[in-house]
């Protein structure tokens, strides 16, 4: 625990600050059906929940989405495996490099394409600075909605340095597409080692500034603390993975359960909490960035010169120079950008650990330059269906901080 | 080159690891189920990267629920459900994606189902499945019988067709300009 004076196991609420519900507090039989988003802001303008209340309590809620669904599954069975690649961006948007990653992972999967080393540890910076931006981010909103509006500028300062740490990379800072099948679009430029170390040595004094503002923050606690629990029998019936459900006590984390990239090369932990709720989340998501950012100093230690791209001739995208000077370059281009490549049959489930939890990209592929299925299995839709649940009984107020804590991303769930 | 070259920089040594304990697991399901397990695909075999087990449509509940709560399976974790269309007879094939924490590994479940057929729910081993099962629906039409509330889930409840069928078009528009009521039978109370 980075803050000495904060003990969670000595916390107790203090007298007349009752969690458990006040039977005063209920309207008897007259009941409130309430219809919040899509538009309101603690909903993130994409989601929606219809909730009956009996006070201020909710009584029965279920949820609605798909407002932003935008057929991507059925796309991804119409488009080339190269053209591809800029939907899986608008998945998870506060962490599109994850996304890239876990896509050309599938597809390389299915044609049995091995990536050089220096890509396989930027895909690994890649996937570990989004992790960091999503928590901040996660954490961060879920501060806003409950009011604490300082504390999401602390985290959302880091995460502008990083966005202009990935714009480096690609030129992009949103939408990156910065994989392609087999390597990646461009090579880090000279000094990312040393810059992206800088970023990582300044971002740990700004988390353990976060953790001092708020970890032990008696206002944070009042409104977190036993709030919106869903425990480790719910995590496994609604199959919930990632920060969530290690906040809930299932020790599970794919990095270290079925290793991929080098996270068998480096070393961190997988912090675990086991009460589920809302302050667990928090906490979680905290510890996870401290983590993330040891994995990436290490990264950059151990990253070395070389390719960035696999030699295989099917993936291969031709140098400009090949393709402006010669004739074959030119029609090997063309094909390529217009006919796409070829993928041998067969079908797999690639998932990688995700910053909300297991992303799994499962892809049919019957030979040719299109998938049969391409199925993207995102966390977010597991964690918002049991919203629900996890709500019921709760004040309204509560049902905010508990869905800015399983941190629903629109992109992602309606796909 | 294809999906039967390990990979290492995806786990490529954990199918060989997992080898053993997959022939172990098929030859524990054939003998327990019998019949009602159609064909079992293993990797480096067949073009696959975990085993995939083809079930009758009529014991699929019960094979899943001996997946899930046997110590030695553990496939505990639900990972997807969904489905594909083959355009062909059969059409659908049901995919039901599993990994077990306690073993690291995972294995795919399958069903073939014809057009005009139903499905028992998974809701009653998973309660997650809930939502999984309604997008199938929702995008292929399967049904599925026993479900406390197969509606559409991602597009309009009015909605004509099913977009994930391979002859549905890519392009066209159905417009709804009222929104719908809100739902009051899913409010009430659990008795």
């Amino acid at each position: 625990m980075m803050n000495e004076d904060f003990k969670r196991s000595s916390f107790s609420l203090p007298p007349g600050y009752a969690v458990e519900h006040d039977p005063d507090d209920l309207w008897g039989d007259s009941r409130v059906i309430v219809n919040i988003g899509p538009t309101h802001p603690a909903m993130h303008g994409a989601l929606r929940m219809i909730a009956q209340l009996n006070g201020e309590t909710i009584e029965k809620s279920y949820c609605e989405f798909g407002f932003t669904h935008r057929a991507k599954e059925k796309l991804g069975e119409n488009r080339t495996y190269h053209n591809y690649i800029v939907y899986t961006d608008r998945l998870n948007y506060c962490s599109a490099l994850i996304n890239n990653v876990a896509y050309a992972m599938a597809v390389e999967r299915l044609m049995g394409i091995e990536v050089p080393e220096r890509c396989v540890w930027l895909r690994m910076i890649c996937c570990e600075l989004s992790r960091i931006m999503d928590h901040l981010i996660c954490i961060g909103i879920n501060a806003v909605d409950l009011g604490a509006f300082s504390f999401f500028l602390y985290g959302f300062h880091q995460r502008e340095e990083a966005y202009t740490l990935i714009e480096k990379l690609c030129g992009a800072r949103l939408t990156t597409s910065y994989t392609r099948i087999g390597g990646l679009m461009a090579d880090a430029p000279d000094g990312f080692e040393r810059e992206l170390k800088a970023w990582v040595g300044r971002t740990r004094k700004v988390v353990q500034e976060m953790d001092e503002l708020l970890t032990g923050n008696k206002i944070w606690h009042l409104r977190t603390v036993g709030v919106g629990v869903f425990n480790k029998e719910n995590c496994f019936e609604y199959s919930y993975s990632g920060p969530n459900a290690r906040a809930a006590g299932v020790d599970m984390d794919l990095r270290r359960d079925q290793p991929y990239l080098f996270y068998k090369n480096v070393e961190f932990d997988v912090p675990i909490c086991q009460n589920g709720d809302v302050f667990d989340r928090y906490m979680v998501r905290l510890l996870e960035i401290q983590q993330s950012l040891n994995i990436l100093s290490q990264c950059a230690d151990k990253m070395k010169k070389g390719p960035i791209w696999a030699e295989d001739k099917r993936v291969r995208i031709p140098d400009k120079d090949v393709v402006y000077n010669t004739m074959e370059g030119m029609i090997h281009h063309f094909k390529f950008f217009m006919k796409g490549f070829e993928v041998p049959p067969g079908e797999a489930y690639t998932q990688v650990e995700a910053a909300n939890g297991e992303l799994g990209f499962y892809i049919v592929s019957k030979g040719g330059s299109h998938a049969h299925r391409m199925r993207i299995r995102g966390p977010s839709v597991w964690h918002y269906q049991g919203l629900s649940k996890m709500v019921e009984g709760e004040k309204i107020q509560d049902m905010v901080a508990a869905l800015g804590s399983i941190n629903v991303i629109a992109g992602e769930l309606d796909r | 080159m294809d999906i039967r070259k390990p990979i290492s920089s995806q786990g490529g040594d954990s199918i060989l690891k997992f080898l053993d304990l997959w022939k172990k697991q098929a030859s524990v399901l054939k003998q327990k189920f019998g019949v009602a397990i159609e064909e079992i695909r293993m990797p480096l075999d067949d073009l696959t990267d975990v085993p995939i087990v083809y079930v009758q449509k009529d014991s699929i509940i019960s094979i899943l629920k001996f997946l899930k709560e046997d110590s030695e399976f553990e496939y505990r974790f639900l990972a997807d459900i969904t489905a594909t269309d083959e355009e062909s007879e059969p059409r659908f094939e049901l995919v039901y994606n599993l990994f077990s924490h306690q073993n690291r590994c995972r294995i795919r479940v399958k069903v073939r189902v014809r057009e005009s057929d139903a499905v028992a729910t998974a809701v009653s081993v998973w309660e997650g499945a809930n939502w999984a099962e309604r997008e199938v629906y929702d995008m292929f039409g399967i049904r599925f019988d026993g479900h406390p509330d197969l509606r559409r889930i991602l597009m309009d409840h009015r909605w004509v067709g099913y977009p994930l069928r391979k002859d549905y078009p890519l392009r066209g528009y159905q417009m709804f300009v009222d929104s719908e009521p809100v739902n009051l039978s899913l409010l009430e109370q659990d008795k």
